[in-house]
């Protein structure tokens, strides 16, 4: 087994391009086990940032970091440093609920909260002291996720009669009503028809102009078509019987799936593995 | 790590080995479907037919004595002029107690144990503890509250009253209510509370604005539980002193008071046939308070779930 090669994913984001978040050596535990090690990453501001892997290398984990997520997990611990704008996040003195609405979250499965599709889109601008006019940010967001169209004769109806791939864009306004500058999807299209994924896809790309994000997906395909960068993650068993994850990987997307310098990535990304 | 293809077996050995390695045997499989079905339907009966025979012995004796003047007169020592007038009221007063202080309390610790508290030593005593209580007999909360609230807190409670039986009913129901309320919370699925937490909102606001609206009818559905229990109640408010023979209605909570399932028990423990009669009868009123409570806690649920969408 490789060990993890930090080195390669330092150089990833080599030119001036200003950095949104930087994780530093960041460890997490959860209770004793160690889910992710080691995990150096640049993400440049107003990219997509794809993290692939096989199941249990800690993408997810990662992913989590960046908005505090991991703090509602008891038992989760995280080490290392985690930068947001050049400011350390991970540490008790940044509060996560503030960070929360700076760096909002999609996730995997459409949560919308079963309420009108218009308090779907204003609960979070209301608890965040919101002083704009509240119309015009339904529909600002429902603009901005491509579901204004679909949805604005049906405001007072509840979020959760739209459809799956409506239900996800619905979220991704909903995160984007508080103005965050940063998203965080996780596997945000595994739930969804291929016609709605490709809509969530063209959304991001729309979104990239105004915010960063990172992605986490099984669909390597996916992977490939909306991100500027990939970071590949892998897993290996430990002692305890668990699996640990690590970054192999974290390059330009062309360079990972056209020419990786790892052959695990190789192997992942031409579908011989695992 | 490949597949070989190559000892795939020949076309017509799938349909063989089927045959070979199943016995599937549908008469056997439906036969039991239908004496389970038999079986389950035969409890159901059983139940609906004890329920009925029940209800309808009670209509038999009951419905003759219960008039308008039986549901407003004072109990007397004759069984024609005798009423459940104190009864009744004292019956309102304890429920419109019990659910005042219960409710909050019970949904307030439920909602803590289950969004709040972190998982320790503490929380899993209090919890087992609460499990506990639920099966307490209900005698031995009347003597606590016969302690506790007749006498030393008789200042404030005026000792054999209202207040003291009602505050003795709603410690009686107290963990019925925060399992019920645990149970309506854990039900509620993590994503949503995830959802809350990822746009920057509290704990508080999280459980405020989305869990515990959607725990609500659950809640709700816990709460016609406990105060079903606690209207039959009887032990604990004989214990506490709730008395037999009342010709007033309580004016506070200071009051003396009794409840219609103590005037029941006081009747039908009377040689007399006529107070047998007039039992029924109460029996009948305190079906009828039941059911109105019931019917207005399920209104409010509904209710409750339209607004939710």
């Amino acid at each position: 087994m490789a060990s993890p090669t930090p080195s390669s994913s330092i150089s990833a984001v080599a030119e001036s391009k200003s950095i949104a978040l930087k994780a530093e050596k960041v460890s997490v535990y959860y209770g004793s086990n160690l889910a992710v090690k080691d995990v150096y990453l640049d993400i440049p501001e107003h990219e997509i940032v794809a993290f692939i892997g096989p199941s249990g290398c800690g993408k997810s984990t990662i992913l989590r970091c960046f908005n505090r997520m991991n703090d509602l997990i008891p038992i989760a611990k995280v080490e290392g440093r985690i930068l947001f704008d050049g400011e350390e996040i991970s540490g008790k003195r940044v509060d996560p609920v503030e960070l929360r609405r700076r760096v909002g979250m999609v996730f995997q499965k459409p949560n919308p909260f079963p309420k009108s599709i218009y308090d779907n889109i204003t609960f979070g601008a209301k608890i965040n002291g919101y002083q704009g006019d509240y119309d015009e940010l339904v529909e600002r967001s429902l603009r901005g996720a491509a579901l204004w169209d679909e949805v604005k004769d049906k405001l007072k109806e509840s979020g959760l009669g739209l459809s799956g791939g409506q239900q996800q864009r619905l979220c991704i306004a909903r995160a984007i009503a508080i103005e965050p500058e940063v998203i965080l999807m996780d596997e945000p299209c595994s739930a969804l028809d291929p016609i709605s994924t490709i809509k969530v896809e063209e959304l991001m790309h729309d979104l990239k102009s105004k915010y960063t994000i990172v992605i986490v997906t099984h669909n390597m395909q996916q992977a490939s078509r909306v991100s500027d960068r990939t970071a590949f993650f892998n897993a290996i068993a430990t002692d305890k019987g668990g699996k640990m994850g690590y970054l192999v990987e974290y390059d330009k997307t062309e360079a990972i799936f056209s020419n990786p310098k790892e052959e695990y990535t190789r192997d992942y990304v031409s579908g011989r593995f695992g | 790590m490949e597949r070989n293809i190559s000892s795939r077996p020949p076309e017509n050995a799938p349909k063989a080995a089927r045959e070979s390695n199943f016995a599937v045997n549908l008469n056997r499989r439906y036969m039991m479907d239908r004496i389970f079905k038999a079986a389950a339907w035969g409890a159901t009966i059983i139940s609906v037919i004890i329920l009925s025979w029940l209800l309808l012995t009670i209509l038999m004796d009951g419905l003759g004595t219960l008039n308008w003047n039986f549901i407003t007169s004072f109990p007397s020592r004759k069984a024609e002029r005798a009423g459940i007038i104190a009864a009744l009221a004292g019956t309102v007063w304890l429920m419109g107690l019990v659910a005042l202080f219960a409710f909050p309390i019970g949904v307030g610790a439920g909602i803590y144990l289950e969004e709040f508290a972190e998982d320790n030593w503490f929380t899993q005593f209090v919890e087992i503890n609460i499990g506990n209580l639920a099966g307490v007999p209900s005698i031995i909360y009347g003597l606590l509250g016969l302690a506790v609230f007749v006498r030393i807190m008789e200042p404030i409670t005026g000792g054999r009253s209202v207040l003291s039986g009602s505050l003795t009913i709603s410690l009686l129901i107290l963990p019925i209510v925060i399992v019920a309320t645990r149970e309506a919370l854990r039900a509620i699925p993590d994503s949503l509370r995830l959802a809350g937490y990822a746009l920057g909102a509290t704990r508080w606001q999280v459980v405020r604005s989305h869990v515990l609206p959607a725990a609500l009818p659950g809640i709700l559905t816990g709460m016609i539980l406990a105060l079903s229990r606690a209207i039959g109640e009887t032990a604990s408010l004989i214990a506490v002193g709730a008395a037999v023979f009342i010709s007033f209605l309580p004016e506070g909570l200071n009051s003396q008071f009794t409840a219609m399932p103590i005037q029941i028990y006081n009747w039908i423990s009377r040689p007399q046939d006529e107070f047998h009669y007039i039992a029924a009868s109460g029996i009948i009123v305190l079906m009828a308070a039941l059911l109105v409570m019931n019917g207005l806690a399920i209104y409010l649920r509904n209710r409750f779930q339209q607004e939710k969408l």
